[in-house]
């Protein structure tokens, strides 16, 4: 699987690299370059393993190749789908319906995903990164190994070694058909036929992510849940996301599960599920059925045993204390491969940063995992920072909490005619004044935007009072979290009429 | 429901506190016999912003019980004149003597936050603040003291606001809110074109809202071309319908003043479709379309009149141009146009009638979007150049002629540069003037009241709490001197004079840090400082500034422009790197900008920017990677991808 080691070249010691990882994906690249600037012999071994319906990829990882930016593009192509709806109602005279060539889409996707691929590899050569694309394990403590194209057997051993494999997505294997006829996220971006008719297992965010834009270019889409949508994500949020999804076309199945999934004869895959109160079996024709139910660290292949690496057992996931450190010394971990971390791009990426300057640079800086801002790119985009209203809650208790909130309608969305009705957004504050900023969530047009900002504020120490007097732009969607005056508690009517 | 906490009892109790402290306030009736008690700070063991806040409730029920309310020194030579002359006019005061009481100085802190007045006497007359010794008897000389002592509930209404926009409006629902009788003067005197509109005031009906949805509707143009990359399938040429556009902006704003009226109506503030002009002290004459004359009188009133298009001065301008009043209303498509100016209001319609597939030229006199950062500027500029935008730098008109008539007609321009003899003409079908704004504050009996205005912008100067030079005069909006020409800035500062006027609030409006957005092709956010200004105030050896040129992900796929978008910020390095400039030039820059100002007003650090994970990929995530500093003068382009 993705592996990517980093290794530095020791001072004519008895290593050949002074120091040396596996590592994989965007934060490897980015301690990798790190680490170079600081003067120091760093290599790189990646190495994808094709997904079991035998997709792969280039350099850069999970969100470069299978995961953020075509995800991203996929989602701007939905987006544009609606615009294009939009359109007419704005003077522009396009005859509808206008239909989506998903072969055209896909080839632009992954041509500039080839690209980043090969700037992330010109990159590491700027930095004089040595890059390998072969499968590495550990050897022993100090040393990886991995078998070129040729066949040829390669050795690295390093002073430092940093683990950044990431993780892959997880296929049901006890359901029968699921690993011969489903797909992955690891393969829809690389799709060169529409999917066609979809079935999305999960309740992932890249399950409705990936439900979304399959929905927004036309496809027939079925979300199969089997309890609770964005777990881990507040819950008015994310029923939200979900009653969007559903009013614009997106047909959900909740509490089922699927038992099997067989092939028919004209090539349709028969999807078999459970409902799961009534316990009654229920069936239906797809052209693709999508598994998001969860990914899995890459550490089984790596030997870690061999180089004394504990891993979660219940997880797999590495162990790592607050310095990237694993139970080896000089074995560290980051990224999605580490128990306990976000599971976000930016966050590798700078842990990566900070470990290679607290290794080479002199530095003591360590990573914040608090207020970590993120967005769900749904049809309806739903970004957060800091606490949902459940954790909040749970912290400080109810008494303690004032939920500001607002129901309010983006301009853009009037002349076209709309629906607003989940267009959202909550500030949760501790209820004694200045009354501290714990959580925002935004449900609306470009959440990610709108929530970034907002998360430096968190950053900062924002107290409701402080946003309250920050002066809006008008005319935004972005103006209604410093508009935010009705609390949940007051039970007043929170929707926003007029520019007032 | 207001809150007592357990330790400072309410105004009715103070005589049964538990733990009340030696020191007594003196309140003296200048014609009764001195000894009357009264408590004014809180007692109690309570934090002390809690105190202050329940001196100050105290201070407000003086004012407002008080037909004369003096605050002032036993020993104090002006406070005597003052207690004198309401003597003599035979007018019962309430004195209180700072000087007599132990806690006369915090008494004396709170008032000068209440009145931005510092010293004794401080004189309220049937709640309005008249002001010191000189002040009181200016005011007597001039009849407002006696017209001031008559009032009281003789008044028809507690407030008159002049003017229905955006600070108006606010300001009245807040006092309504606040229990007040409260009307609204609104009254829009058609443009030289004829062009008229409802309630609501410029940003609705003429400025922000038609605006946005006009770059909306050029944004979606462009998502036109791009969806093709993106896989969505058509072939024929769109074209742009000008009527249906303005058919469903104009339904859109009739929306919006309904619910104005609506909301009004609901807070039982009286509107009245009328121009008001001052005749007397607290009189108000309101004439209506058909020339009827009516007359209210009001205890305090808030001009908020807003301002209008500049006209050139030349021949044939009012005749065939038109402005901003008019083009969002337009009945017909413009056609080939001419932009005069280069302010943001000319750049922002020059792009979005270019976005609809027309043809525009701007005629800048100088320098583009002044007052902005002129690095921003330019980059603004020359976007729009590149697509399609012609600029005519250093013209000015000087003549207006008319070809021909119609929907459009065609028009003769004649302009002339500003360096040297050289002229120009061009034929244009329509000829917009976006060359600035004029308050509307001359024909409202201003003089007859003493409001004095800065005499060459006819703006309002007012004082950090939104008052004129006449005391229950005030002003918000863009009429006021020195502040910011922006609908929620105007929405704030009305929202607050309401609550400080009326309510228990001592909360002044903030102007630090306001941030905005110009709507232009490629639109450009800000807040804070200016390049130019921050090197101005803080010395460019003390700035760090980081800059980097980005290409957002759903360009890239576009096959939309590498090295366009750009973000910049200015950080003072003598404040740990304060990050005191806040620049953005790409899509959504108004969304971006809005959480950035919230963390700035937190006091927002480079670090703290280096500290916060981006969200990816996003345009906002850009300033948590900022490396590159300008001084270091290192090549911000992006090379190919990543």
């Amino acid at each position: 699987m993705a592996a990517m080691a980093v290794a530095l070249r020791g001072l004519g010691g008895r290593f050949r690299w002074r120091t040396q990882a596996v590592a994989g994906g965007v934060r490897g690249a980015a301690r990798g370059a790190a680490a170079a600037q600081l003067g120091r012999k760093v290599a790189v071994v990646d190495y994808v393993e094709p997904s079991p319906q035998g997709t792969r990829w280039g350099l850069g990882g999970t969100c470069v190749n299978v995961g953020c930016i075509p995800k991203k593009l996929m989602h701007q192509a939905a987006l544009l789908g609606g615009l294009i709806q939009d359109a007419p109602h704005y003077g522009w005279e396009v005859a509808q319906p206008v239909p989506h060539d998903w072969r055209k889409m896909a080839e632009a996707v992954q041509n500039h995903v080839k690209s980043l691929n090969w700037g992330h590899r010109v990159q590491l050569q700027d930095r004089k990164v040595k890059y390998f694309n072969i499968k590495a394990s550990f050897v022993d403590e100090h040393t990886v190994c991995g078998v070129a194209k040729g066949g040829k057997e390669i050795l690295l051993s390093a002073d430092h070694i940093i683990i950044a494999t990431g993780g892959r997505p997880r296929y049901p294997t006890h359901i029968e058909g699921a690993l011969e006829y489903g797909i992955t996220s690891d393969d829809i971006f690389w799709l060169k036929e529409s999917p066609g008719k979809t079935l999305v297992v999960g309740a992932s965010y890249v399950a409705l992510e990936c439900a979304g834009f399959l929905t927004g270019i036309g496809l027939d889409t079925t979300v199969m849940i089997r309890s609770i949508p964005l777990r881990g994500f507040d819950q008015q949020m994310s029923s939200m996301v979900i009653e969007h999804m559903a009013s614009h076309g997106t047909q959900f199945l909740r509490g089922c599960a699927p038992s099997r999934v067989r092939r028919l004869p004209d090539g349709h895959l028969q999807v078999t599920w459970e409902d799961c109160t009534t316990g009654k079996e229920d069936t239906g024709t797809f052209d693709t059925v999508l598994w998001a139910i969860g990914r899995v660290p890459d550490t089984r292949s790596l030997n870690l045993e061999k180089a004394g690496v504990d891993t979660s057992p219940d997880t797999q996931k590495i162990l790592v204390d607050s310095r990237e450190g694993t139970s080896v010394p000089h074995i560290y971990a980051i990224g999605d491969v580490v128990e306990g971390r976000p599971e976000l791009t930016p966050t590798a990426i700078m842990a990566g940063r900070l470990l290679v300057q607290r290794l080479f640079g002199g530095s003591s800086d360590l990573m914040d995992y608090d207020n970590v801002p993120t967005t769900v790119f749904t049809p309806l985009e739903y970004g957060c920072v800091g606490l949902s209203e459940e954790e909040a809650v749970a912290r400080h208790g109810q008494e303690h909490v004032e939920v500001y909130h607002a129901h309010y309608k983006p301009l853009e969305f009037t002349v076209a005619g709309r629906d607003a009705s989940q267009c959202y957004v909550k500030m949760v504050c501790l209820r004694e004044p200045p009354q501290l900023v714990l959580g925002l969530h935004f449900l609306g047009p470009n959440a990610g935007e709108v929530t970034q900002g907002f998360a430096l504020g968190i950053k900062c120490g924002a107290s409701y009072a402080q946003v309250m007097r920050t002066v809006g732009i008008h005319p935004t969607c972005s103006e209604e979290v410093v508009k935010l005056r009705i609390s949940k508690r007051s039970g007043l009517d929170p929707t926003v009429t007029g520019c007032g | 429901v207001e809150q007592s906490p357990p330790q400072s009892p309410g105004p009715g109790k103070a005589g049964d506190a538990p733990n009340r402290r030696s020191g007594h306030v003196r309140g003296a009736r200048v014609l009764s016999p001195p000894g009357r008690r009264a408590r004014l700070s809180s007692p109690g063991p309570s934090s002390s912003s809690e105190a202050r806040e329940e001196l100050r409730r105290r201070l407000r029920g003086l004012i407002e019980r008080s037909r004369v309310m003096i605050f002032s020194k036993s020993y104090c030579p002006h406070s005597t004149r003052v207690k004198e002359l309401f003597s003599s006019l035979g007018v019962e005061c309430n004195v209180l003597e700072l000087d007599q009481v132990d806690d006369g100085a915090k008494v004396q802190e709170v008032l000068s936050e209440i009145t931005n007045q510092k010293t004794v006497p401080n004189v309220f007359v049937n709640k309005v603040h008249v002001g010191g010794c000189d002040q009181t008897f200016q005011a007597y000389q001039s009849g407002l003291l006696q017209k001031l002592l008559q009032e009281d509930s003789a008044y028809d209404y507690d407030l008159i606001i002049v003017g229905g926009g955006s600070g108006g409006l606010s300001c009245a629902k807040e006092a309504a809110i606040l229990g007040k009788k409260v009307m609204v003067l609104d009254f829009v005197v058609p443009s030289p074109q004829g062009t008229s509109w409802g309630l609501g005031g410029t940003c609705v009906n003429v400025g922000c809202i038609p605006k946005k949805l006009m770059h909306q509707a050029a944004l979606l143009g462009q998502a036109l071309c791009d969806s093709r990359k993106f896989g969505w399938e058509y072939n024929q040429q769109v074209k742009h319908n000008w009527e249906t556009m303005t058919k469903a902006i104009q339904n859109h704003i009739s929306s919006l003043n309904w619910g104005y009226r609506l909301s009004l109506r609901e807070k039982a503030v009286a509107y009245v479709n009328s121009y008001g002009e001052f005749v007397e002290h607290h009189k108000i004459k309101a004439t209506n379309k058909k020339g009827q004359e009516t007359y209210y009188t009001a205890a305090q009133f808030v001009i908020a009149t807003g301002e209008r298009p500049r006209y050139l001065g030349i021949q044939g301008d009012k005749e065939y141009c038109i402005t901003s009043d008019d083009l969002f209303s337009l009945p017909y498509c413009p056609g080939k146009t001419l932009v005069v100016g280069a302010s943001y209001v000319a750049l922002e319609c020059a792009g979005f009638l270019a976005g609809f597939g027309l043809d525009v030229t701007v005629m800048v006199r100088s320098i583009l979007l002044r007052g902005f950062d002129q690095e921003m500027a330019e980059k603004v500029g020359s976007y729009m150049e590149q697509h399609g935008v012609k600029f005519l730098r250093k013209f000015i008109p000087v003549m207006i002629q008319q070809l021909e008539k119609g929907s459009p007609g065609k028009l003769k321009v004649l302009a002339k540069s500003t360096e040297g003899t050289e002229t120009i003409e061009g034929v244009y079908n329509t000829v917009l003037l976006a060359i600035g704004r004029d308050s509307c504050t001359r024909k409202m009996g201003l003089e007859k009241i003493g409001v004095k205005i800065n005499e060459k912008s006819g703006k309002i100067p007012v004082n950090d709490v939104e008052q004129t030079s006449v005391p229950y005069v005030y002003a918000v909006g863009d009429v006021s001197e020195g502040k910011p020409e922006l609908t929620p800035v105007a929405i704030q500062s009305g929202k607050l004079l309401a609550r400080r006027l009326f309510g228990a609030s001592l909360e002044k409006c903030d102007y630090i840090n306001v941030p905005t957005t110009v709507f232009t092709p490629l639109e450009y956010g800000c807040c804070g400082l200016a390049e130019e200004k921050a090197i101005e105030v803080y010395k460019k050896e003390n700035l760090e500034i980081y800059h980097t040129l980005f290409w957002p992900l759903e360009w890239t796929v576009a096959g939309r422009e590498n090295n366009t978008c750009y973000a910049k910020i200015i950080c003072n390095k003598l404040d740990h790197d304060r990050v005191i400039g806040f620049h953005i030039l790409g899509p959504n820059a108004g969304e971006v900008t809005q959480g950035f100002v919230a963390a700035m007003k937190c006091g927002l650090t480079k670090q703290l920017l280096d500290d916060t994970i981006g969200i990816h990929p996003t345009c906002g995530e850009v300033f948590t990677t900022l490396e590159i500093t300008k001084s270091s003068g290192l090549d911000i382009t992006q090379k190919g991808c990543g």
